[in-house]
């Protein structure tokens, strides 16, 4: 094991391996991966595309099958955890149904969990004013900016108060601007909520400013090369990112990345 | 307004094409009156009557607009005389047929999306079913359900259904699977069953192709129940009428009868549109 969470383990990987049968033949997605995660971290998963981010989270919810190796979440197997509405999940496209309301999206979990009406709605206003998204609740998702479709996408992953957030490159298809204060906000719900977080990026500013722990990947096949544990306060202004530590981080994830490359030639 | 100018246009080229034609075809006869009585016609006496003929070749808008008039306004609903008479007699075999084809579809694609055996079977067998020609097979339907003595309507509205369901099959298949993997991955990810998947993700956005193929089901339901008429020989329907219209060779009467079937096939068009826009606004995917 390569590192100890700072909480008690939430995720727990050990030797795990994912290989895709394809047409041309097996894809290595994803080799001896061992990576504890605590409770309350936010863990970001970096590296270039195709090096098995996105099947590792969809690992941790049960959305793929590893081949070998353990993998548990609160102790249980992916599949317990989700029954047990462990994790909210977040896609890189928001992903809202046309024909719902902002406010309808957002109750889409709860109908299917079986909340009580008033719970239902209690919980749709809460989560509402969590992504600063109050007065929204009746707008279709076509009347809302791409960034705020995107804040009502965490919001329903947030409403049935899973302890897990796991987000698959939340922001990627956002401008630069949009994205610096989502990512802002991001870090206080955190703040705010103590939750666990899983989140995918390509984008090495992202990964330092928000993450308490970083995992570097790297392709062919799919494989931790770098976990970095970021020395940076719970507290971080945007302005952090011109700090000296945050300069230093960000040198040794991108030396991490190279280093990964470095098999291919 | 400008939408208006385009279609009168297009509108007036039309007639004035048809009455060109009517002229040429009519003129024959004319002629050939003429010729018989020993007599000789000027062009200027030949145009009037070739637009006023009892039974033309081509029969002028205006004749036909005169009979639709007749039939429709001039007689009582329960006239033998009347195209609302006989229009509502089709048109509710084509209602039946349309309901029951598209029940019918709706039920087969969601056996289709839900069951690989069904739909590795049915969609061969359904698209099959539209290669026969509907005037090969309405006969042996009629006959069929004849003589297990039902007569008059239902054999009607099962033609009509036998049309109508394809293009409903084959638009809520592609509806209720619309959805893309990531909703549906959503949705696992909350555990949702089957059954919530379809009402709550499926359904919805099967909504807008559900519509599209109940515009061409209606149309379809619409030609099936005419066709329906016309191998018993029926008394009533615009079926009927064309059919009656031909053996008396009466074409004002065979024109007028299309026509009444071409603006009820509009209405019945234009009724689901009008649902369509009330239904997608409600849901909010009308923008
Ligand atoms: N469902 C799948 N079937 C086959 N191969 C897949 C599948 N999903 C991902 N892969 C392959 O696994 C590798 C890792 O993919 P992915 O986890 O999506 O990478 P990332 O998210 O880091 O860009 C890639 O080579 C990709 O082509
Ligand atoms: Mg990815």
């Amino acid at each position: 094991m390569r590192d100890q969470g700072a909480g008690s383990p939430v995720i727990e990987a050990r030797g795990l391996e994912l290989t895709f049968q394809t047409s041309d033949g097996p894809v290595h997605a994803l080799k001896n991966v061992n990576l504890l995660i605590g409770k309350g971290e936010f863990v970001s998963f970096i590296g270039p595309s195709g090096c098995g981010k996105t099947t590792f989270l969809r690992a941790i919810a049960a959305l793929e099958h590893p081949t070998a190796g353990v993998l548990t979440v609160n102790g249980m197997t992916p599949e317990e955890a989700r029954k047990s509405r462990a994790y909210g999940y977040v896609f890189q496209a928001a992903g809202l149904y046309p024909w719902r309301t902002i406010a309808g999206n957002i109750r889409l979990p709860l109908e299917i969990m079986g909340f009580s009406r008033d719970e239902q709605e209690r919980r749709v206003r809460d989560v509402l004013q969590l992504v600063d998204l109050e007065g929204f609740g009746k707008k279709y998702p076509w009347q809302l900016s791409g960034g705020m479709q995107q804040r009502a996408s965490i919001a329903r992953a947030l409403a049935f108060d899973a302890e897990i957030l796991l987000m698959d490159e939340p922001f990627g298809a956002l401008d630069e601007i949009v994205r610096d204060r989502l990512n802002e906000e991001l870090l206080k719900l955190w703040n705010r909520t103590g939750k666990t977080i899983g989140f995918v990026t390509h984008s090495i500013p992202e990964a330092v400013y928000l993450s308490t722990k970083i995992v570097v990947m790297s392709p062919r096949p799919g494989r931790i090369t770098d976990v970095i544990d970021s020395p940076l306060p719970k507290e971080r202004p945007l302005d952090i990112r011109d700090s000296r530590e945050f300069i230093e981080i960000a040198h040794r994830v991108r030396e991490g990345l190279r280093a990964g490359h470095s098999y291919d030639e | 307004m400008k939408s208006v100018l385009p279609i009168l246009t297009v509108v007036a080229v039309i007639v004035a094409l048809w009455y060109a034609a009517a002229v040429w075809m009519n003129a024959q006869w004319v002629y050939d009156q003429a010729a018989r009585a020993d007599t000789e016609v000027t062009l200027a006496e030949v145009i009037p009557q070739t637009l006023a003929q009892e039974r033309p070749v081509l029969p002028a808008p205006h004749q036909v607009a005169a009979e639709l008039w007749k039939s429709v306004v001039g007689q009582k609903v329960t006239s033998k005389r009347s195209l609302i008479y006989h229009g509502w007699i089709t048109l509710s075999a084509t209602l039946l047929g349309f309901a029951i084809g598209t029940g019918l579809g709706i039920l087969l694609a969601v056996g289709i999306i839900h069951n690989r055996a069904m739909d590795l079977s049915v969609m061969p067998w359904a698209i099959a079913s539209q290669t026969i020609p509907i005037l090969a097979i309405a006969p042996m339907i009629i006959v069929v359900m004849n003589s297990v003595g039902l007569s008059g309507l239902l054999p009607k509205a099962v033609i009509s259904a036998y049309l109508s369901f394809f293009p409903v099959v084959v638009g809520m298949v592609k509806g209720l699977r619309s959805p893309d993997a990531m909703q549906l991955d959503l949705l696992r990810t909350y555990n949702a069953s089957r059954g919530e998947t379809f009402w709550k993700l499926r359904l919805p956005a099967s909504m807008p192709y559900l519509f599209a193929s109940l515009k061409v089901g209606v149309a379809a339901s619409l030609v099936g129940a005419i066709v329906g008429e016309l191998p018993t020989g029926a008394v009533a329907g615009l079926g009927a009428r064309l059919l009656s219209g031909s053996y008396y060779g009466q074409t004002v009467q065979i024109w007028a009868a299309l026509f009444a079937a071409a603006i009820a096939a509009a209405a019945l068009v234009g009724i689901i549109g009008a649902i369509q826009r009330v239904t997608l606004r409600r849901m909010g995917m009308a923008r």
